[in-house]
């Protein structure tokens, strides 16, 4: 029995609210830290928020619950954003949280597998989650078992070649209970993916390589939930949610500004991004 | 040692039902019988090797038991990154199979020679290598590396390799002593342990004792037996199918460098070189000096005789 089940359901309003109090602590851990991928957890924060409020079985209680569904959250750079949502669920305390990027701490800037309770696979390295993701998804189906294997993988991360070896996989396979999320904000570190190395047209390379594929707004909550709840979109083939996003999302002078891959935040512009946040918590 | 190794491992997954055998599209008919016997377990994925090692990580972490198989170039080089992250950094119980070790190949060239895979897998923490000299080895090496709770690679020649070794105590990380002696050591393994074997009878011959040690696990290495060798005996070889940079000569010279052992020792390997050389296993060993005459000259030039 998931955990889940006995907290009240939540609202897509509150949802998208929740997502937006993530924003102001992913803000707040990396000014403490001095560093963090702000950029790439803003875009996700709606995903990740969907996923574990509504969408995954899972049991803080017992993250090795053998009936759980696994997330691999293979942009591991976006890791303030899964590490919050972790911690608002009790996979670790919250006081945790304040030692990412400290010496000594418990948070590194990528996910660790073994080290912290909730993270299904390292994470760091780009192009290595969805691989691991099809190994599960082939184990649960070799087992007969009714879990479900999410991935979230990004953009950039998609000029990887190992990526495209895990897409073929999964459709040669027909991987039903495998979904990837690309979190499409349309930025790598350099510059936007179009420019440094296109991967689109993408959902048709998707369904190319024998994927259903939905294309939503991954900041519209009503469109995230209604293509989670609705994997597999096809009962022979892997799913695949292309959620067009927008890096630094939730704060005007981040968004879609390149410098916010990996900067942390002056003291001026920390106050006017709090504000901002706050604004879109209270609306 | 490629027929040994899939067949022990066909009984091993009749006792285990979590085992699973990758192949990224090498092993033409070898695999037909573990297929049609275990329906669901052997998947050939592709010549996709990075995604192999990802998707075996999985298969682990999902408390399968993969064993994940193709040619060593191909399987320690292209895919070390996930050999090292989604295996190792993880410590997952994933066994990597390489076939084609040292010089096996030597026809195909180069790009299939595998003459660096040892310096690089000993890099990694958490991995164990296991190098079996013959086929009896290679069946005892496979159950082992099932029943060790980490990551493993097992370094296999090619197939119809001689019998070199009577097994039935294989221990990982345990040398064995397979030639007693006192004058001198060589300290060898994998297939190349046939001709350190040649060159301890030629040295017996000249009325030299030779020890000869088979390290079927180069990591963790055998460090007690080494140094007794190194203690008990004169001088001391390393014979091995592999770069001198990084290999066993190298994880050998660094126990004897750090306990002061300070006796006449040389490591015969491959130089700092790729094999372009076109030949068979043995034309290129030949080539290199991998022989045991030149091996047994080694040793008497050490001893000062």
């Amino acid at each position: 029995m998931s955990a889940l089940l006995e907290k009240p359901v939540e609202g897509t309003v509150e949802l998208s609210r929740q997502a937006d109090r993530y924003r102001l602590r992913i803000l707040e851990m990396a000014i403490k830290g001095n560093g963090g991928h702000i950029g790439g957890s803003f875009s996700v924060i709606e995903m990740l928020t969907a996923l574990y409020h509504r969408v995954l079985n899972h049991d803080p209680q017992n993250p090795n619950w053998e009936g759980r569904d696994k997330l691999v959250f293979s942009k591991g750079h976006c890791c303030l954003a899964l590490y919050n949502v972790l911690a608002e669920f009790g996979y670790f305390p919250k006081e945790k949280l304040e030692t990412y990027y400290q010496d000594g701490g418990y948070l590194a800037g990528h996910p660790t597998f073994g080290k912290i309770p909730g993270v299904e696979a390292t994470a760091g390295s780009l192009g290595h989650g969805l691989p691991i993701a099809v190994g599960m998804a082939i184990a649960a189906r070799h087992r007969g078992e009714n879990r479900r294997i999410f991935t979230i993988l990004g953009d950039g991360e998609s000029n990887e070649g190992s990526v495209w070896e895990g897409f073929a996989a999964g459709g040669q396979f027909g991987l039903s209970n495998l979904t990837a999320i690309i979190d499409c904000n349309g930025y790598e570190s350099l510059g936007t993916v179009d420019e440094i190395m296109s991967i689109e047209p993408l959902a048709g390379r998707l369904q190319s390589f024998g994927w259903e594929v939905r294309e939503i707004n991954g900041h519209n909550m009503d469109e995230i939930l209604g293509a989670l709840e609705s994997v597999p979109f096809n009962s022979s083939k892997p799913s695949a949610i292309v959620s067009r996003t927008n890096k630094g999302n939730g704060v005007s002078f981040m968004e879609n500004v390149s410098m916010w891959h990996y900067r942390a935040p002056s003291e001026e512009e920390a106050a006017q991004a709090r504000r901002e946040l706050e604004a879109r918590i209270n609306r | 040692m490629r027929d040994a190794f899939i067949a022990a491992l066909h009984d091993i997954a009749a006792e285990d039902d979590r085992v699973m055998l990758l192949s990224a599209d090498i092993g033409f008919a070898v695999f037909d019988k573990f297929r049609d016997d275990y329906p669901g377990r052997y998947m050939n994925l592709g010549v996709a090797e990075a995604n192999m090692i990802g998707v075996s990580a999985g298969l682990a972490l999902s408390d399968m038991r993969p064993f994940a198989y193709t040619i060593i170039p191909f399987l320690t080089m292209r895919a070390f990154e996930q050999i090292r992250v989604d295996v190792c950094a993880q410590n997952q119980p994933v066994v990597i199979v390489g076939v084609g070790g040292g010089l096996s190949y030597g026809v195909l060239g180069p790009t299939h020679h595998a003459t660096e895979d040892l310096a690089v897998m000993r890099a990694l923490p958490n991995m164990t290598i296991v190098m079996p000299s013959d086929p009896a080895e290679a069946r005892a090496a496979t159950r082992a590396a099932h029943d060790h709770d980490g990551p493993v690679y097992i370094r296999l020649g090619k197939n119809g390799e001689p019998a070199l070794t009577d097994y039935s105590n294989f221990q990982i990380g345990k040398a064995a002593e397979v030639r007693s002696g006192s004058d001198v050591t060589i300290v060898s393994g994998g297939p190349i342990l046939k001709v350190a074997l040649e060159a301890a009878d030629a040295l017996e011959q000249d009325g030299l004792s030779c020890r000869v040690i088979n390290i079927h696990t180069v990591k963790p290495i055998d460090a007690d037996a080494i140094l007794q060798a190194a203690v008990e005996t004169n001088a001391m070889i390393v014979l091995e199918e592999h770069s001198i940079i990084g290999g066993l000569g190298s994880a050998v010279s660094e126990i004897l460098a750090e306990n002061a052992v300070g006796k006449p020792f040389k490591r015969i390997g491959i130089p700092d070189m790729f094999c372009h050389t076109v030949g068979s296993q043995e034309y290129h060993w030949q080539e290199q000096g991998f022989t045991a005459g030149e091996v047994a000259g080694s040793a008497r030039i050490l001893m000062q005789i």
